[in-house]
């Protein structure tokens, strides 16, 4: 059973939001993590990029597969984890600690969308 | 099999050659060079003699796993013998040894191969024309898009930027639209593993360029609405790509042309029986229909009379204004549409027939065989492949930790056993994925002896599941830490 951090918010491909303020801190769930396997590399943007929501942004690779990462909010980059560039095993470490990017949002109204841990849970049936 | 591990680079010895060059009395005429040009130290290269490089190569293919060793059920390969009367055919000098920028009068029969290739593929799929200038199955769908792409602007409609592929498709269909600059949208597949017209529908706008598909689908299940979703596409102003990696089943009794694709790519290294390996060289031959073939890349081969020519090339003075331009630098990788053609006439119309009938065959013998101890996602007649989902008894229950073997699991145990594994973890749509391919080119013998493998580890999973965890355990080197190779890769000798 895979860990499901309350009070963040979830997309249904598997990315959390947590809010600072104005800002969107974005990482994988749990879920995503164990489903991926041993993450081997971690593609990201660079800060002053513009994401928009649900429009991928990255991507993980595993041993298994590569699997695109997508926002769940539209805005600017402002700082993303260097940390995960050499060490993209940080995930399957702890997906919930080791955020990914961090993003000004646009549109805050755009995280009404997203799910609360309750819907998320029953999304990845746990 | 003997252990043999070494680089080339151990068994240097420094002074040794494996040639003598007399003395040079003219000096280094290097001087010319400008100086960010020249390297500052002398190139790291082993240094062996010929007798080191022979022992040193022919040891490291005896490590390795071909068709020629022994039975490789590669799902989404066709991983079928290659006649070695192909071998034979490509290796006459009056085919070998031609120089590709030969006058046209001077390689005749060779372009002749190309016209007659050409001619029987387009017979063979229903396509009025072929180009054989693609160098793999991707650069083909490469090459195909951009016929699609050119075809809509050609038609000065500039707004056509979407292509659909369906989520069973091959990793390849959405990286060769996405290099071609097209935007890819996601079709979802229904319960019965086949596209979903529901979901196609509202997807078929006026900025739909065209869609992909497999036919069969990489399930093995053959699209039985095809004839309704050519017509759904067409309406919506799309052209239908057909990608031809799973062309086998079909062949000699289904056309792609008939089913209404536009376009289409083959892999000679699949269907055709030329060679698999070492990333090349492949062959992916473009056709398309009527409508589309004076966009067709070039150079061409065209007929004048008894003489055949080569045209099209930018600067030539004899371009084709509406092609979608070249692809490679000549006209393909020659040596493999030769040894497709020697297959093709081998087999003649009446045999080729039979090898649609005889994969299928196969593929539905080794499916029923096994679905009681390997859990079967779709019953019913597959085409020339078909996908598990993983053992139906893991043995999770009796082992002391609780892990069952997984598909991974499964195809390790088979290494001990002389067969190559199954493609595992793809499709996508299923968690254990093990995709079996047998083809046509395998005996009932061989079959029934990977059956009874296959039988046998189910068995031990739900016995012992440790015991596959741990395969394989008669191979050289047993489960490579293949986390670290990705994270930590050594590219380069450190010595």
């Amino acid at each position: 059973m895979s860990k499901i951090v309350e009070g963040l918010k979830y997309s249904e491909s598997h990315e959390w939001v947590k809010v600072e303020g104005g800002i969107a801190v974005i990482g994988v769930s749990d879920y995503a993590q164990k489903e991926m396997g041993d993450i081997t590399y971690v593609d990201v943007p660079e800060p002053g990029d513009t994401v928009e929501k649900g429009v991928e942004f990255g991507a993980l690779e595993s041993v298994k597969a590569s699997s695109d990462l997508f926002s769940p909010v539209s805005g600017t980059v402002t700082e993303v984890n260097e940390a995960l560039c050499d060490a993209p095993e940080l995930i399957n470490e702890d997906a919930f600690a080791n955020w990914i990017i961090k993003v000004e949002m646009s549109d805050p109204s755009e995280l009404d969308a997203l799910m609360d841990a309750a819907a998320y849970s029953e999304l990845v049936g746990e | 099999m003997r252990y043999y591990d070494k680089l080339i680079f151990e068994l240097s010895k420094k002074g040794r050659t494996g040639f003598s060059l007399p003395c040079n009395e003219y000096g280094r005429h290097v001087s010319e060079l400008p100086s960010e040009l020249k390297r500052s130290s002398s190139p790291e290269l082993p240094e062996v003699s010929e007798v080191d490089v022979v022992r040193h190569y022919t040891n490291l293919s005896q490590m390795n796993f071909g068709v020629d060793t022994g039975f490789y059920p590669l799902g989404s390969c066709t991983m079928k013998y290659n006649p070695k009367i192909n071998e034979e055919i490509a290796a006459m000098s009056g085919f070998s040894s031609l120089h590709p920028l030969q006058p046209a009068c001077t390689v005749q029969g060779a372009l002749e191969v190309y016209e007659a290739m050409d001619k029987a593929l387009s017979a063979l799929t229903g396509m009025a024309a072929f180009t054989l200038n693609p160098c793999a199955g991707a650069h083909g769908e490469l090459t195909g898009l951009m016929i699609m792409r050119q075809y809509h602007i050609s038609r000065g409609d500039f707004g056509r930027t979407k292509v659909i592929v369906p989520d069973s498709a091959h990793g390849t269909n959405p990286a060769s639209a996405a290099v071609c600059g097209l935007e890819v949208v996601v079709v979802k597949s229904n319960a019965d593993g086949r596209i979903d017209l529901a979901d196609l529908k509202p997807l078929l706008d006026d900025s739909v360029a065209g869609m992909m598909m497999t036919n069969p689908n990489t399930l093995g299940l053959f699209e039985t609405e095809i004839i309704r979703i050519a017509e759904m596409v067409h309406a919506a102003g799309g052209l239908l790509y057909y990608d031809g990696a799973n062309m086998n089943p079909l062949l000699g009794k289904v056309r792609p042309g008939d089913m209404g694709f536009d376009i289409l790519h083959l892999n000679l290294h699949k269907t055709f029986s030329t060679p698999h390996g070492g990333g090349g060289p492949g062959a992916g031959p473009v056709g398309v229909s009527e409508a589309l073939r004076d966009l067709l890349p070039v150079p061409k081969v065209v007929r004048e009379g008894s003489a055949l020519k080569v045209v099209g090339r930018a600067g030539s003075g004899d371009e084709t204004p509406l092609s979608a331009g070249e692809v490679s630098a000549f006209l393909g990788n020659f040596g493999i549409i030769l040894r497709a053609y020697a297959y093709i006439l081998m087999l003649g119309k009446e045999n080729v027939r039979m090898v649609g009938p005889l994969s299928v065959l196969n593929a539905n013998y080794v499916k029923e065989c096994l679905k009681d101890s390997y859990k079967l996602p779709m019953e019913g007649v597959c085409k020339h492949e078909f996908v598990f989902d993983g053992l139906i008894d893991d043995g999770a229950s009796k082992a002391a930790d609780g892990q069952g073997a997984t598909t991974l699991d499964v195809a390790k145990r088979l290494l001990d056993f002389g067969f190559h594994a199954p493609t595992i973890y793809f499709p996508l749509l299923f968690h254990q994925a093990l995709m079996i391919e047998p083809t046509e080119t395998e005996s009932k013998e061989t079959l029934d002896a990977f059956i009874d493998v296959m039988h046998r580890i189910a068995a031990e999973a739900a016995e012992n599941p440790a015991v596959l965890r741990e395969a394989p355990h008669g191979t050289p080197i047993s489960r490579p830490d293949e986390t670290t190779a990705a994270r930590k890769p050594i590219l380069k000798w450190n010595g």
